[in-house]
């Protein structure tokens, strides 16, 4: 049964690809990369990856596809013709292609108990991770300590989005009068149902924040949330209101401050005597250190991931603004 | 608990039949209107019926919570987005069947 249910979730993975090469009208190809990214996370589910999941459709399913809409805004949503011949690059990609699916033949079977992947480190976080971390949801003892470095390096990546697309947009912020009113002015249906469902999405980004610990969830899919709070108050009431909530200034000093955060566990780690990010310094008690440690830094994550997903969409949509006009 | 299992799989069969046809009428209906109709009835109808044999599964327990704050959201969201996507789609100038039918007519006469 459970096969069924993976077979069909990755035939419906096939089609949904195969839509996105062959239309040519943009608007569609976002959506479906849209369904794309449920689909993955439907799969991710049947293979009990639930933090993987939250992360893909959070991420994958709901802000990029509202940037990449921001995006059609500014670019048109037609597909240029293309005049080269495509001969070359299908020869590329069918080699390639083979090369992979050969080296597939060498793997070991699909969940076998003796995997390379079950007999490494996976054992060890298992086995030790309720001693020396405590967390009950192993998934963000691995992401938060032991992969501490890594995350640290994530979220400097999220950070340096922000920089390139900022550098290359910029926010225009404009003064009241010239600004142009949100289409959604007369939505007197939209304006009520935003503010009554607003301060519920912020209230389960908070959850899913404070309770990564426990269950699926953490800093990047909760600063998501966050951001998809104040986008959908941005799109119903317009920008310059969500400028004067959540100033475009303030967010960029808040992307900067949670990596900032971050680091700086890792550096009072340091100061402790330990090394860099290690948590059984912060506090007499080891387990209690972890658990201080993690939720420090989980936040930063969440700050600079809410402040760079909402300033991509500031910078894209006042630029959307800028172009309507003229 | 036999009961309970027998009424939730009659509402999980309804949802899937408002699921399914509302999936056809996606497809099959004529014009814009009409097809936002089916599909608003995929995620209003279907969705209660499949939330409740879900819900019906369930040992009540915070499960049982989680999805029937599921459901509410839906409830909220899903009216609202089929509102808008209807609305904005008058606003564009999208004509229902009748609408375009009269106005062939009458550029025919």
């Amino acid at each position: 049964m459970a096969e069924l249910i993976d077979l069909v979730l990755l035939g419906m993975l096939a089609i949904t690809a195969i839509g996105v090469i062959v239309l040519k009208d943009l608007f569609a190809v976002v959506m479906l990369f849209g369904i794309y990214s449920f689909l993955s996370a439907l799969i991710f589910v049947s293979l009990d990856a639930v933090d993987v999941a939250f992360t893909e459709a959070s991420v994958g399913a709901g802000i990029s596809t509202v940037l990449m809409l921001g995006t059609l805004a500014l670019t048109g949503r037609k597909e240029k013709e293309n005049q080269h011949s495509s001969l070359l690059p299908l020869l590329v990609v069918l080699i390639t292609g083979a090369a992979l699916i050969y080296g597939t033949l060498d793997m070991p079977p699909f969940g076998a108990a003796d995997n390379p992947v079950h007999e490494h480190v996976a054992p060890r976080y298992i086995e030790e991770s309720p001693k020396e971390v405590g967390l009950p949801n192993m998934v963000t003892s691995v992401l938060a300590s032991y992969r501490g470095f890594d995350t640290l390096g994530e979220t400097v990546v999220v950070f340096a989005a922000a920089v390139g697309v900022l550098s290359l947009l910029g926010v225009v912020r404009r003064e009241e009068d010239d600004a142009p009113e949100s289409g959604l002015k007369e939505h007197r249906v939209l304006h009520v149902v935003a503010k009554l469902i607003i301060p519920m999405i912020i209230l389960f980004a908070l959850y899913v924040q404070f309770h990564g610990d426990f269950g699926p969830g953490g800093g990047f899919q909760a600063g998501v949330i966050a951001a998809a709070a104040f986008i959908l108050y941005a799109l119903v009431y317009g920008l310059p209101l969500a400028f004067r909530v959540v100033s475009p200034k303030f967010l960029q000093v808040m992307a900067a401050f949670g990596v900032l955060l971050y680091a700086s566990v890792g550096l009072y780690s340091m100061s402790q005597g330990g090394q860099f990010l290690d948590y059984n310094k912060l506090a007499a008690d080891p387990i209690a250190g972890q658990h201080y440690g993690i939720i420090i830094i989980e936040l930063g994550v969440g700050i600079t991931v809410f402040a760079v997903m909402l300033s991509i969409f500031y910078a894209f949509g006042s630029q959307a603004e800028r172009s309507n006009i003229k | 608990m036999f009961v309970l299992d027998i009424i939730s799989a009659i509402f999980l069969m309804v949802g899937v039949f408002f699921g399914l046809s509302g999936a056809i009428g996606l497809f099959r209906f004529p014009d814009f209107f009409t097809r936002v109709h089916a599909a608003s009835v995929t995620d209003s109808i279907a969705a209660i019926f499949i939330i409740g044999g879900l819900l019906l599964q369930t040992s009540f327990d915070l499960n049982t919570a989680k999805l029937l704050f599921i459901l509410l959201f839906l409830m909220i969201t899903s009216p609202t987005a089929s509102h808008a996507l209807a609305k904005s789609a008058r606003h564009g100038g999208q004509l229902s069947l009748s609408e375009s039918k009269t106005g062939q007519k009458e550029s025919a006469q």
